[in-house]
């Protein structure tokens, strides 16, 4: 750490550790035992990596700023030496190291890239591109906030969606399944469903009594197109025979309805519920930008008018995992409800 | 093995009389031309009788058992079930198709009541969908998906499904047609025994003319369009019956020269009739 001849020679050689490590893991897969120690080893070798670089590196910043990043790191260490260590014992965390130890080892070694290219190097403009380091510290120092912003993120996005799936069921089953209503409803669908919900905004401000309730129905608008259109055909496009060995069954319009042509459509409104999660999350966002005060997107461009770029990407990295996790949520939903496709389709 | 009506077990099957049905369909690209399908189709069906429909294809076989299940309504014609007239789909005529159509979102279990569930009376009947998964052999697959199924026992699911309403008219259509022989063999003795055990009408369409001969007690030779009724053709061979004894192979032969026959009647050429032509 205070010799000063090192620090020159190891950026130079190490960045490429975790990637040859990598490498060199992937051929002898044929060798069991060796593969295994590699795969093992590769998180806490990238974590050590990065550890030097960034104790090499950030020695002439602030404590401060680059503690919880060491904190970070450390962690990271000790936690993948104990999970090597525990791992003989434990064939489910055997099984998934083996897994996601590759992976995770070259996250390991982009974030060690990052700061390399940032504090180490100096290649990027600041304050525009900050180091892992204060990003991380930035994180941490506006947790409460954070924490905040992604609990009323969170809730605004479940209302809004839970909102725009109700309506799109019920008008997709009724266009769906109705002649009536799929001449009334359809062209109207057409012609409104289209448009960004995004391009609502200045009617959902006028429209809406205050900030949150625009935000609420923008997103509900956005869900609702996808969603509604997706049921429409999957109801419509409920094979006729299921129908009619219902009706000789002595079903009668509601068993018809709700028990074989909403099951029947199933994976077809599933497929509109994921669209309708991916435009949600954007007009989440820009609702949050322009109404409201409070939210991940009200966050970012918050920090982003106090130029404090490390806020930015602090609260991109939280959306990614906040939106990913609902997404997975989603994905396991639909594992559990159509689990009877299973051997029937892959998706 | 027994005449119609006399045997043992239930009774639950009921007449069924068909008196000059005609059917016509639009054509798909000229809405304007009609395809004529049936043409005074006339028929009666005693209790507990087991009779096949069978002819060449297009000669509206299909159609007839749709109208029967009431999935449909002639353009002329009356169809009675007893003594009441069928205007709706009902419970009481179960339709059995050859694709088993089970739900593919319910287990084997969740299929067979589907029956009792699209009347809403589950919880009442709860006690016999066991039974009816015994009489079809399939304890084992309550909880398999169908897709998990052979063609076979798919297509027992379907008869369990439609036999658990207890329907006095079963209608057949080409039910065992994607079966392999073996399966097919065994399968048409299954649902002998379903017959016999239950005494159940049964309407059966095929292609097959030893399945028919080998089922049915009357075999009912339809032309082409428009579907008319060529010849009734009683089978009195004893049951169970042997597939290779003589009367068999000569019952056959009779058919297959008459069917040959029938397709080749002039009706068969004039095939479309505008819809103010006919």
């Amino acid at each position: 750490m205070n010799t000063s001849s090192v620090p020159i020679k190891e950026p130079v050689r190490l960045p490429v550790a975790p990637e040859a490590m990598l490498s060199t893991e992937r051929p002898p897969a044929g060798q069991v035992a060796a593969f295994c120690w590699c795969t093992i080893l590769a998180v806490p070798v990238a974590a050590t990596v990065a550890l030097t670089i960034h104790r090499l590196i950030a020695k002439n910043e602030p404590v401060a700023d680059t503690r919880t990043f060491t904190l970070f790191l450390s962690c990271v260490l000790i936690t993948f030496v104990a999970a090597g260590l525990v791992q003989p014992f434990w064939s489910g965390l055997r099984r998934w190291m083996a897994h996601m130890c590759p992976i995770l080892a070259a996250a390991v070694g982009l974030l060690s890239a990052w700061e390399l290219i940032t504090t180490g190097f100096r290649l990027l403009p600041l304050p525009y591109f900050p180091s892992p380091a204060s990003v991380l510290q930035s994180l941490w120092n506006d947790r409460f906030l954070l924490c905040e912003s992604t609990g009323n993120s969170l809730l605004l996005l479940l209302s809004g969606y839970a909102l725009g799936v109700l309506v799109a069921l019920v008008t997709g089953v009724c266009i769906g399944w109705y002649r009536h209503a799929r001449y009334w409803g359809m062209p109207l669908l057409k012609v409104l469903g289209p448009i960004p919900a995004t391009a609502w905004v200045p009617l959902a401000m006028v429209l809406a009594p205050n900030g949150r309730s625009a935000a609420v129905g923008l997103v509900a608008l956005a869900v609702w197109f996808p969603v509604a259109m997706l049921t429409i055909s999957g109801i419509a496009n409920t094979r006729a025979s299921y129908l009619d060995v219902a009706r000789t069954l002595g079903a009668g319009q509601g068993y018809l309805i709700f028990r074989v042509a909403i099951p029947a459509a199933l994976p077809s409104i599933f497929i509109g519920l994921f669209m309708g999660l991916g435009t949600s999350f954007l007009t989440l966002i820009v609702a949050e930008t322009v109404g409201v005060k409070s939210g991940l997107g009200w966050y970012v461009s918050w920090a982003q008018g106090w130029a404090e770029y490390g806020k930015v990407y602090g609260a991109l990295v939280i959306m990614a995992a906040f939106f990913s996790t609902i997404m997975t949520a989603l994905f396991k939903l639909r594992d559990r409800v159509l689990s009877w496709q299973k051997g029937v389709i892959k998706w | 093995m027994v005449a119609p009506g006399s045997g043992h077990g239930l009774r639950e099957g009921s007449s069924l009389r068909l008196a000059g049905i005609t059917k016509y369909f639009p054509t798909p690209d000229d809405p304007a031309v009609r395809t004529h399908v049936l043409d005074g189709v006339s028929l009666e069906v005693a209790p507990g009788e087991l009779v096949s429909l069978v002819g060449p294809s297009g000669c509206g076989k299909s159609t007839l058992l749709r109208l029967v299940a009431g999935l449909g309504a002639p353009e002329a014609g009356e169809l009675w079930v007893g003594t009441e007239p069928i205007r709706a789909p009902s419970a009481e005529r179960g339709l059995v198709f050859q694709d088993p159509n089970l739900f593919p979102w319910l287990t084997v279990r969740r299929n067979i009541e589907a029956g009792l569930s699209a009347r809403g009376v589950l919880r009442e009947k709860q006690h016999e969908v066991q039974e009816f998964m015994r009489l079809v052999g399939l304890e084992g697959f309550a909880q398999a998906f169908p897709h998990h199924l052979s063609g076979g026992m798919a297509q027992r699911v379907a008869l369990a499904r439609a036999m658990i309403n207890h329907p006095r008219v079963l209608l057949l259509d080409e039910p065992l047609g994607a079966l392999d022989a073996f399966t097919r063999m065994r399968m048409q003795d299954e649902v002998l025994r379903l017959w016999e055990a239950r005494g159940i009408t049964m309407l059966l369409v095929t292609h097959d003319i030893d399945e028919a001969i080998y089922m049915s007690d009357r075999i009912v030779i339809m032309t082409p369009r428009p579907g008319r009724i060529e010849r009734i053709i009683p089978v009195n061979l004893e049951r169970p019956r042997q597939r290779n004894s003589a009367e068999f192979l000569q019952l056959r032969s009779d058919i297959l020269e008459l069917l040959h026959f029938a397709s080749r009647t002039p009706q068969a050429t004039a095939e479309r009739q505008t819809a103010n032509g006919a």
